[in-house]
């Protein structure tokens, strides 16, 4: 099954494809519409600010294609809010393809960016934390959060609790970094690779 | 709830591990790759791969490893040493690094921490501190080029002013590394971590003189840091890291311990 990795012209792209190739999957990294239209996986990676973010994506001309797709697309961290309808970062309009906004994390008064490990908790069905026993630590860095709502399909608290998984159709966001969160988030991008058609359908 | 984070430093020179007592006559203690994978596997949280030649001797940081690092592991890493342009922190971060850590280059240009959050986000730039408790005036001082006895040299900053400065201008995590108790194993520096937590909104990471399990407790109870930085301890194999997060747990701090099995390759 191909995947591929949306080169968003930020750095960091590395370790997310490095991540899928100890699993054994060989990822293309591109920013061709055409290439992505027809992979069977798509992954939406992303760091730095979603405003410059999305100022990239509209000159690489992705929009379109990004918001048409059919297949299982992952938004990493910075591209799952950019999955969302708004971001409170910027105050910028995103892709719009979960129904679900990104407003600054409430964190009362504890360190921010919220970086480290912090467990994540399973909240309805979520095909994606298979074979893990949830509440399971992952990695996050960000300031930014989703608030929970009905797309939330996972949520970890820091002062508030925000969505750290969320899902539309083939939609599927992780605010956390599965390619940096050992065991279990090499797990979380093995279940991306093997979501079916039923998966995506749910 | 947020884990308090256990991070095995790994000082790198001419592409191998070392550790020195007090900064000094650094002795060898391996191969990069095979403790970097050894420490991930065993549990800790985050990697510091640190050149402490870099900064004094002018030159950049061998970085044909970060690639092979970012390959092999699973947890983030930050990498340390001498870097002082964007060029280079953008090299380093397209090979994998998570995150770059910058000390003496940034008090020679404080600028730097500015252009490069504007490059990269806050959430890669991480700012080390060396300070210094000075017993005669009673104040903590950061040094510079700690890396090379010989270069080491005080700065004009108090630690809390330097600390704020840093702050201000967007680190997105802090390093405090209190060189009195560097490599001595006589307990992280308690009073100097906890006055530099209350003027620290951002991540702060204790560096400098665990010897043994208690010293971890006690920073995280006492000090209230996000996470406790340790080189010879782990080297040494004095503090075993599922060991050290067990007594952890059962005294209450959150901590990860994995119970979930590695991912299989189909």
């Amino acid at each position: 099954m191909s995947l591929v990795i949306v080169d968003t012209s930020c750095a960091n792209l590395s370790s997310v494809k490095f991540a899928f190739e100890r699993l054994g999957v060989q990822p293309v990294i591109s920013a061709d519409a055409t290439v992505i239209r027809n992979a069977g996986k798509v992954v939406l990676p992303g760091v730095g600010t979603a405003k410059a973010a999305m100022r990239n994506l509209r000159q690489l001309e992705l929009v379109d294609t990004l918001s048409s797709l059919e297949q299982p697309v992952l938004g990493i961290c910075l591209g799952m809010q950019l999955l969302t309808e708004w971001s409170a970062e910027g105050d910028v309009d995103c892709l719009g393809l979960i129904p679900a906004r990104t407003v600054a994390l409430e964190s009362q008064g504890r360190p921010l960016p919220h970086m480290g490990w912090n467990t994540v908790n399973e909240a309805g069905h979520n095909p994606l934390l298979r074979g893990i026993q949830a509440p399971a630590y992952c990695y996050f860095v960000h300031s930014y959060a989703v608030a929970p709502d009905i797309t939330t399909i996972a949520t970890t608290d820091y002062g508030q609790r925000f969505a750290s998984m969320i899902r539309s159709k083939n939609y599927f966001g992780a605010q956390f970094h599965p390619e940096r969160s050992g065991a279990v988030g090499a797990q979380i991008l093995k279940n991306f690779m093997e979501l079916s058609d039923a998966d995506t359908r749910a | 709830m947020l884990a308090r984070r256990i991070i095995p430093c790994l000082d790198v020179r001419d592409g191998q591990v070392v550790k020195g007592v007090q900064f000094r006559n650094h002795e060898i203690i391996g191969d990069i790759e095979p403790l970097a994978e050894r420490y991930a596997l065993a549990g800790a949280d985050e990697l510091v791969f640190y050149d402490i030649t870099a900064s004094s001797d002018s030159r950049v940081v061998d970085k044909s490893w970060v690639e092979r690092i970012a390959r092999r592991i699973d947890i983030p890493f930050t990498v340390a040493g001498g870097i002082s342009s964007i060029e280079q922190a953008r090299e380093l971060l397209a090979m994998g690094a998570d995150k770059i850590s910058v000390n003496s280059p940034a008090l020679r240009d404080p600028d730097l921490i500015n252009r490069l959050v504007d490059e990269f986000g806050q959430q890669c730039i991480v700012i080390g501190i060396d300070s210094f408790f000075d017993a005669e005036s009673g104040r903590y001082l950061v040094y510079q080029f700690t890396g090379d006895e010989s270069k080491s040299q005080r700065t004009r900053y108090e630690t809390a002013e330097w600390l704020q400065q840093v702050i201000e201008r967007g680190a997105g995590e802090i390093v405090l590394n209190c060189m009195n108790q560097d490599g001595v194993r006589q307990g992280y520096d308690i009073e100097q971590l906890k006055a530099m937590r209350a003027i620290c909104p951002v991540p702060l990471i204790a560096s400098g003189g665990a010897g043994n399990a208690d010293h971890f407790e006690q920073v995280f109870r006492q000090a209230n840091v996000d996470g406790a930085l340790a080189a010879s301890v782990f080297h040494k194999n004095t503090v075993v890291i599922a060991e050290l997060k067990a007594q952890l747990h059962a005294a209450g701090i959150a901590i990860r311990q994995d119970q979930n099995a590695p991912a299989q390759v189909k």
